[in-house]
């Protein structure tokens, strides 16, 4: 062996002690698992008896399934619900912290909060304050002279719009600090020549904010729209996928067909839909990026 | 050039001023209420907390909801294995990310670019897809039930590696070579030279691991059925199902799982910000 070759080999050495950590730990628990997924969804497999495989059977099956459309139909719900509901609710926080007033801190530390806070504790909170009877929010409502208010998270119609509601309000100060951000990178002197030229303060935000901030809208909305099909923590906590099947959503399905149902075959079918879905809205953003961000 | 002082533009600015934060105000309203509620309902009776109208500092606040829920569920266990997980994932996470990065953004090797490609290949790929075969090889590995398999299949995520990348890619090379020259080993080069430059992208992600293992629920509600080993989020959801009608208790509960997110959140809230505000602007 030549002493080029015997270098290179060492330094192909260290190199591979440096990713080998991550990449045993990666391809044991991530890549291993994502191609038995693909694997286990033409399978049957009730996790007890011999494991068959059925072609495309499970996909048949969930086809003509309802619940698997009726979860896609609220997972869509969900989605068209929260994405631009946070994106209009995290971008006026930001224009509003902008200006730069005393206690601004104060005030983005107070809306980042819900964010950060125990999900279950979010979730528990906002189902008594909603609850249908007793729930303050249903007595104000009634003191207004509303005769039957909505049963909200017990009332097939409401229970989606309620936890779009907490979901909007728990992400709204995550997504306002990008926003924030993105606001203090616009530079000054926009602005003041904007104003020397007699704009007015909506013809600023329109034609000067909303233009610079597309790179944050771009990425926010894809943040928002791929958490949007992955719910499940606040659907599960405030509801359970109820009542009835009114709020149940993919990733619900999902669990449900594997955890209670022992369906594996089944539940990684509905998996490869939630992944296919995911795959082509990045895909299709991307794709349509060029063609509405503005980079400065 | 001095600008001069329209007064009417003064008087305009104070207005719009005000204005903001009346909105301000309000929004902030908007976001505490929810807690403030909930604090003020785990020191009532049951039977006061949906009472109306509320009244929202009660006459004889009951301390002793505070009491009941410690007897009642093992609290000080859920909090102790949630710190666990969260502190070992994430000190997982940064060592062997940063590890792996390096070697991505600044040695050369046989097979870097394909074995990149599968790391960048599978962000976009949702755990929820393949969360249950991944579940099925844990339990074949005989680690359902167990804090091991949270912590095996949250520490080492693709995420990280790409984040930690891009921004050692961006550190100059003749900072490493310098060191190389000076006789410097790789280790030591990654260790005292690329890590301490790299703190605001290490503090990017060690905010994200933390927040994501704290509150996460689908994970531990699919690993962990004995009580002993369950987290805040699973232990509370199990008392409230328990106690279902007990109001003021769920309430003090609800607090007692937020007391340590709060203590955290004031003490690093500078650096939450400017985490999240760093990966919003790289993209």
């Amino acid at each position: 062996m030549t002493a080029a070759a015997r270098k290179s080999l060492k330094s192909n050495a260290i190199a591979y002690s440096f990713i080998l950590p991550n990449l045993l730990g990666f391809a044991a628990f991530t890549l291993l698992p994502m191609f038995f997924a693909l694997g286990l969804s033409f399978m049957a497999w009730d996790g007890a008896n011999p494991i068959k495989f059925v072609g495309l059977r499970n996909f048949g099956e969930m086809f003509r399934d309802d619940t698997f459309w009726i979860s896609t139909f609220n997972t869509l719900y969900y989605v068209v619900g929260t994405v631009p509901t946070t994106m209009i609710c995290s971008l006026l926080l930001a224009v509003l912290l902008n200006r730069g007033l005393p206690g601004r801190n104060v005030f983005r530390a107070v809306y980042f909060f819900p964010y950060v806070a125990s999900l279950v504790a979010v979730a528990v909170v906002w189902n008594m304050m909603f609850h249908p009877s007793m729930g303050p929010v249903n007595n104000v409502l009634r003191s207004l002279g509303v005769e039957s208010p909505p049963a909200w998270s017990a009332s097939t119609k409401w229970a989606m719009p309620t936890i779009i509601g907490a979901s909007v309000w728990r992400n709204a100060g995550y997504y306002m600090v990008i926003y924030l951000a993105a606001l203090q990178g616009i530079p000054r002197e926009l602005y003041e020549a904007a104003r020397m030229d007699g704009a007015s303060a909506f013809q600023i935000f329109r034609k000067i904010t909303i233009p610079l901030l597309t790179p944050a809208t771009f990425f926010v909305s894809i943040m928002l729209t791929i958490q949007g099909f992955k719910v499940f923590d606040l659907v599960y906590v405030m509801t359970g996928g109820g009542p009835g099947r009114a709020t149940n959503v993919l990733v619900f399905t999902i669990w449900d067909r594997a955890f209670i149902y022992s369906q594996f075959g089944f539940s990684s079918a509905v998996a490869m839909v939630l992944l296919a879905i995911v795959l082509c809205i990045t895909f299709a953003q991307f794709r349509m990026e060029k063609k509405w961000v503005s980079y400065l | 050039m001095k600008r001069l002082v329209d007064p009417s533009q003064a008087r305009r600015n104070a207005l719009a001023s005000a204005l903001v934060y009346a909105a301000l105000l309000a929004l902030a309203a908007a976001m505490l209420v929810p807690f403030a509620w909930m604090a003020s309902a785990s020191l009532q009776m049951d039977k006061d907390v949906f009472r109306f109208p509320f009244r929202w500092i009660p006459k004889n606040p009951r301390w002793k909801n505070y009491e009941l829920i410690w007897q009642r569920v093992p609290f000080m266990t859920f909090i102790l294995n949630t710190f666990k997980l969260t502190i070992v994932i994430t000190a997982l996470q940064i060592i062997t990310s940063s590890l792996a990065a390096y070697a991505f953004a600044r040695l050369r090797f046989k097979g870097r670019d394909f074995i990149f490609l599968c790391y960048i290949g599978t962000i976009a790929i949702p755990w929820q897809v393949y969360m249950v075969p991944q579940f099925i090889m844990m339990r074949a590995l005989g680690l359902n039930d167990s804090h091991l398999a949270l912590i095996l299949l949250q520490a080492f995520s693709a995420f990280g590696v790409f984040l930690l990348r891009q921004f050692f890619i961006g550190i100059p090379n003749e900072l490493s070579d310098a060191a190389r020259i000076d006789g410097l080993g790789e280790y030591r080069i990654w260790w005292k030279i690329v890590m301490p430059l790299s703190k605001p992208a290490l503090a990017t992600l060690t905010i994200f691991t933390f927040v994501a293992v704290w509150n996460d629920f689908l994970g531990p509600l699919i690993y962990l059925s004995s009580e002993k080993l369950k987290t805040i989020q699973l232990g509370l959801r199990m008392f409230i199902a328990q106690y279902s009608a007990e109001y003021s208790l769920i309430m003090a509960a609800s607090i007692v799982s937020l007391v340590p997110v709060i203590a955290i959140f004031l003490a690093l809230q500078r650096f939450f910000i400017e985490g999240i505000a760093a990966s919003g602007i790289k993209g």
